[in-house]
C-alpha cells in the first residue's frame, strides 16, 4: 500500500517502469542473446539525450513559453568548430573543449539577448538564432568531415566497468544538475520563476540573471553533447543534432517535469531517455518498418504521458 | 417584526458538514427573510465560508435540511439556487480578465442570449454600476485586465445585482468592501439599504465591524462551526461583537510621540506634479500611504522596490522586502510548501557555495511558524492548503525573516480576520521598535492611523503629509477628496 502510494507520488517512476518493460520485452524476443549489447547501446545513446534533456529541463521549468529550440544547431556548431580547431591532434583536446564551452556560452548570451533586448518570445528567439547558428556551422566546415583526435574517438566509444564512458559523463552531469536543482539556491530560484515570475521578482530574486544563466546552461550542455556526439560518430555532420530537438522536449515531458514550469525532475530524464531509445530498438527487433515505428513511437509516448499524469486526477 | 410573518427566502436547519476529521459546521440554523440584511461574522475558520457554500448549493450538508420560500428543497444545487434568485459575490474575484465588462455580464447571466445580447448586457450592467456606484468612471467595453482591483470588485458586485429576467431574491456578499475605499464602501452600503427596503435580502460578510453594524438589520455570529449569537443589529456594539466572536479587544497602543523624522532618509522619491510632495522615509519609521484605493500607492511601492533591487545580480542581504496584498498575483508560489514560500527571501543568507542549508532553513521556518501562529500541522503542506489569512501570515514571515531594513507592504490585510490583524500590528510595532522601517499602504483607516507619518495620495501624486496627532480620519479624508469636492 505504502509502496503503491510511493509509486503514484513519483511521476518519474513511470518512465523507468516503461523503459524496463520495453527492455524486457526486447530481450525476451531475442531469447536473452542481446542483453549486454542492447543495454550498452541504450546507455550510450540515452547519454546524449540526457545531457541535452537536462538543459532543456531547466529552461522549461522557467515557466510557460520557455523552451530552447536552438539545441540542434548548437550541437552541430560545437561539434564542427571543435573538430576543426583540434584538427585530429591529441594535443589540442583541451583547446577543443574550451572552444566547445565558448560556443555554448556565446549562443546562450545571444539567445537571452534576443529574448530580453528585443522582447521576442523564447520559442521564436531560439528558433531564429538556430538558423543563424546552423548557417555558421555550414560556413565553418563546408561539409568536410574532420575526424576527431584518436584519443577522444577511443574514449567516446570505450566503456569503464561495463558502462559506456559517455554514460558515466552523463551521470556526473546529472548529479551536478540534481544538486543544483534540489539543494542549490539556483534551482529554487528557477522553480520560483516558473511558478510566478512577478512574485519571484518581488521576493528579491534576480529574475533576469537567473533566466540568463539558465539559457546559457542549456546551450553549454547542448554544446558538450554535440562535442561528444561528433567524437563518438567519428566526425561532425551538419544534421547530427536534428533528432535532438524533439527528443530534448520529449524526455523532459515524459520524465515528469511540469510542462507549465515550476517543477523539474532529474531522474525522470534518465528513465525517459532510456525509454525513447528502447522503444525504437524494440520495434526494430520486431522488424517494424520505418513508418510503423514512428506511429508506434508516438502512440507509446502518449500512453506513457497519460499513465504518468493519472496521479494528478487522484 | 414584519420579517417573521413572511416565508424566509432560505432557511437551513441543523446543518452539519465535516471535511475528513475537521468539523466545519456543527449543527447550524440559519434563516434569511425578505427585506433583511443579515450580517455574518466570525474568525477565519469559524465556518462562514462553508455555510455560504451550503446556501448557494455548492456543498451538500452531511445532515440537516434546506427550505426555499418555506418549501423543503430536495437535491438542492447551484442551478436551483440561481433559479431561486440567489447570487454570490466572493472574496476571490471570479471575473474573466480577458473579457470586457459586458461579456462578463453575459457569462454570469445565461438569459442574455440571442440577437442583440451585447447591447442588452451593456445597458444592464451600465445602469447597475451607475445605480450602485454613481460616478464610477468604468468603461464597460474595456477588458477586465485593464482595471484596478477596486474596479474589478465594483464590476463583480454590480454583476451580481443585475437581474436579467430570472429574478433576484438574495445576494450573499463575502467581503465586498475589502478592496474598496471608504467612499465606494459607503456607496455600496447605501445601495444595500435601498435593495432591502425594496424587499431584497442580503447576507453580508465583512471583517470591518463598523460596516456590519451600520448595514445589517440582524447579526449572526459564528464560532467553531456553530452560531453563537443571533440578534438584531441594534443589540450589538463593536466590543460586544468582538467579544461574541471570542477574541479580546486589545486597546490601541499608541506609538507614543512620533519618531523624529531626521537624519538621512533610507528611501526617497522626488515630488510629482504641481501640488505633489516629496516622499522620504527615515530609519525606524512606520510610514503610511493613504488615500482612495488605486491612486498610485501600489505603483509607488513597486517602483521603490524595483529601484532598490537588481534583476540581474543577486544580493546576499536583501535591502528591502515586499509584502504582497494580491497574494495570487504577487505573493504565492502555488506548487510549493508553506516552508518554501516562507523562506524564499531570506534564502541567500542561508546559502554557502550555492547550496542552501536545509537544516537551518527548517529551523527558521519552525521558529517563525510559532511566532506568527500559522495554523497548520505540517510546514510541508502546500501553501494553498492554508486559509487566506494564514497565507498572508506566511508572506509577512517571508519579509520579516529576512534581514531587510525596509519592509514595503501593499495593503496586506485584505480578507484577514481581526485576531490575525491584531497579532500582525503587534509584530510590526515590535519590529519598528528594533529599528526596522515600514512603508504601509492600507485601505483601512484604523491601520493608517497606527503610523508615525502618513502620505495621502491622489491621482498618482502625494498631496498631503500628516504626522503624529495630525493623523486623523478627518484629515486623511479631507486630503483624499479635496479636489473631488471642489
Amino acid at each position: 500500500m505504502t509502496a503503491l502510494r510511493f509509486v503514484f507520488a513519483k511521476p518519474w517512476l513511470w518512465s523507468f517502469v516503461a523503459a524496463f518493460g520495453t527492455w524486457l520485452v526486447t530481450i525476451l524476443f531475442t531469447g536473452g542473446a542481446s542483453t549486454l549489447g542492447l543495454s550498452q547501446a541504450a546507455l550510450t545513446f540515452a547519454a546524449f539525450s540526457i545531457i541535452v534533456g537536462l538543459g532543456q529541463m531547466f529552461v522549461v521549468t522557467l515557466g510557460p513559453g520557455n523552451v530552447d529550440l536552438s539545441i540542434p544547431a548548437t550541437m552541430t556548431l560545437a561539434g564542427t568548430v571543435a573538430l576543426k580547431v583540434m584538427d585530429t591532434q591529441d594535443g589540442a583536446i583541451l583547446l577543443g573543449l574550451l572552444v566547445t564551452l565558448g560556443v555554448g556560452i556565446g549562443i546562450g548570451i545571444a539567445n537571452y539577448a534576443l529574448i530580453k533586448l528585443l522582447r521576442i518570445p523564447p520559442i521564436i528567439a531560439t528558433l531564429s538564432s538556430s538558423f543563424i547558428v546552423q548557417s555558421i556551422a555550414i560556413a565553418t566546415n563546408r561539409g568536410i568531415r574532420i575526424k576527431p583526435p584518436a584519443v577522444l574517438a577511443e574514449f567516446s566509444i570505450a566503456s569503464f566497468l561495463g558502462v559506456p564512458n559517455v554514460a558515466w559523463l552523463a551521470l556526473v552531469i546529472s548529479v551536478f544538475a540534481w544538486v543544483l536543482l534540489e539543494k542549490g539556491l539556483f534551482g529554487r530560484w528557477v522553480s520560483a520563476i516558473g511558478q510566478n515570475m512577478r512574485a519571484a521578482r518581488l521576493a528579491g530574486i534576480p529574475v533576469d540573471g537567473v533566466r540568463f544563466l539558465t539559457y546559457m546552461l542549456c546551450a553549454v550542455l547542448a554544446a558538450i553533447a554535440g562535442f561528444l556526439l561528433s567524437c563518438f560518430s567519428g566526425g561532425a555532420a551538419l544534421n547530427m543534432g536534428s533528432e535532438y530537438l524533439l527528443t530534448s522536449i520529449a524526455v523532459v515531458v515524459i520524465g515528469g517535469t511540469a510542462v507549465a514550469g515550476g517543477f523539474a525532475n532529474v531522474p525522470g530524464i534518465w528513465g525517459a531517455s532510456l525509454f525513447l531509445f528502447l522503444v525504437v530498438s524494440m520495434l526494430n527487433t520486431y522488424g517494424a518498418s520505418a513508418g510503423v515505428r514512428m506511429v508506434l513511437t508516438g502512440v507509446i509516448i502518449i500512453a506513457v504521458i497519460i499513465a504518468a499524469s493519472r496521479k494528478a486526477v487522484r | 417584526m414584519t420579517a417573521t410573518t413572511t416565508n424566509p427566502v432560505i432557511s437551513v436547519n441543523g446543518a452539519t458538514k465535516s471535511f475528513g476529521a475537521v468539523r466545519a459546521l456543527a449543527g447550524v440554523d440559519f434563516t434569511v427573510h425578505p427585506g433583511e440584511c443579515v450580517g455574518l461574522v466570525g474568525h477565519n475558520g469559524a465556518g462562514k465560508s462553508t455555510l455560504v457554500s451550503i446556501l448557494n448549493g455548492g456543498l451538500t450538508p452531511d445532515e440537516g435540511t434546506i427550505a426555499l420560500n418555506g418549501q423543503p428543497a430536495v437535491r438542492y444545487s447551484i442551478a436551483q439556487a440561481r433559479a431561486t434568485g440567489l447570487r454570490c459575490v466572493f472574496q476571490e474575484l471570479s471575473l474573466c480578465p480577458n473579457l470586457t465588462v459586458t461579456e462578463n455580464t453575459r457569462v454570469a447571466h445565461r438569459g442574455l442570449r440571442g440577437f442583440g445580447w451585447r447591447r442588452r448586457a451593456r445597458a444592464l450592467i451600465r445602469n447597475k454600476l451607475d445605480d450602485i456606484f454613481p460616478g464610477h468612471g468604468i468603461d464597460v467595453n474595456q477588458a477586465i485586465a485593464s482595471f484596478t482591483i477596486a474596479e474589478r470588485q465594483m464590476v463583480e458586485i454590480a454583476t451580481a445585482f443585475t437581474d436579467a429576467g430570472t429574478g433576484l431574491s438574495l445576494v450573499i456578499l463575502d467581503e465586498p468592501t475589502s478592496s474598496l475605499d471608504a467612499g465606494l464602501a459607503s456607496q455600496l452600503l447605501a445601495y444595500i439599504g435601498r435593495f432591502t427596503a425594496a424587499g431584497g435580502a442580503i447576507v453580508l460578510i465583512s471583517h470591518i465591524l463598523g460596516e456590519i453594524l451600520s448595514a445589517s438589520t440582524r447579526i449572526v455570529v459564528m464560532k467553531d462551526g456553530k452560531v453563537v449569537a443571533d440578534r438584531p443589529a441594534t443589540g450589538f456594539t463593536i466590543d460586544s461583537l468582538v467579544g461574541a466572536m471570542g477574541s479580546v479587544v486589545r486597546t490601541r497602543e499608541g506609538r507614543g510621540a512620533a519618531s523624529a523624522a531626521t537624519g538621512t532618509p533610507v528611501l526617497s522619491r522626488p515630488a510629482r506634479g504641481q501640488a505633489g510632495r516629496a516622499f522620504r522615509v527615515f530609519p525606524g519609521e512606520l510610514v503610511g500611504l493613504a488615500g482612495l484605493g488605486g491612486h498610485g500607492q501600489t505603483d509607488m511601492l513597486v517602483d521603490l522596490y524595483m529601484g532598490e533591487t537588481n534583476a540581474w545580480l543577486p544580493r546576499r542581504a536583501a535591502a528591502v522586502a515586499f509584502v504582497a496584498g494580491d497574494r495570487a498575483e504577487d505573493g504565492n508560489f502555488p506548487l510549493w510548501s508553506i516552508l518554501r514560500n516562507m523562506t524564499l527571501t531570506l534564502l541567500p543568507q542561508l546559502t554557502r557555495l550555492g547550496l542552501v542549508d536545509g537544516t537551518r532553513e527548517s529551523q527558521i521556518a519552525t521558529d517563525w511558524r510559532q511566532r506568527i501562529e500559522v495554523r497548520t500541522k505540517d510546514m510541508s503542506n502546500p501553501i494553498l492548503s492554508l486559509s487566506g489569512g494564514n497565507q498572508q501570515k506566511v508572506l509577512f514571515a517571508r519579509a520579516l525573516a529576512s534581514n531587510a531594513a525596509v519592509v514595503l507592504m501593499d495593503d496586506p490585510m485584505r480578507g484577514v480576520d481581526i485576531g490575525t490583524k491584531q497579532e500582525v500590528y503587534a509584530m510590526l510595532r515590535a519590529e519598528a521598535q528594533k529599528g526596522r522601517t515600514f512603508v504601509w499602504y492600507s485601505t483601512e483607516m484604523d491601520e493608517v492611523c497606527q503610523c508615525d507619518r502618513v502620505y495621502v495620495f491622489r491621482e498618482g501624486a502625494i498631496v498631503a503629509e500628516l504626522a503624529g496627532a495630525g493623523i486623523t480620519e478627518d484629515s486623511i479624508l479631507a486630503a483624499s477628496f479635496a479636489e473631488a469636492a471642489a
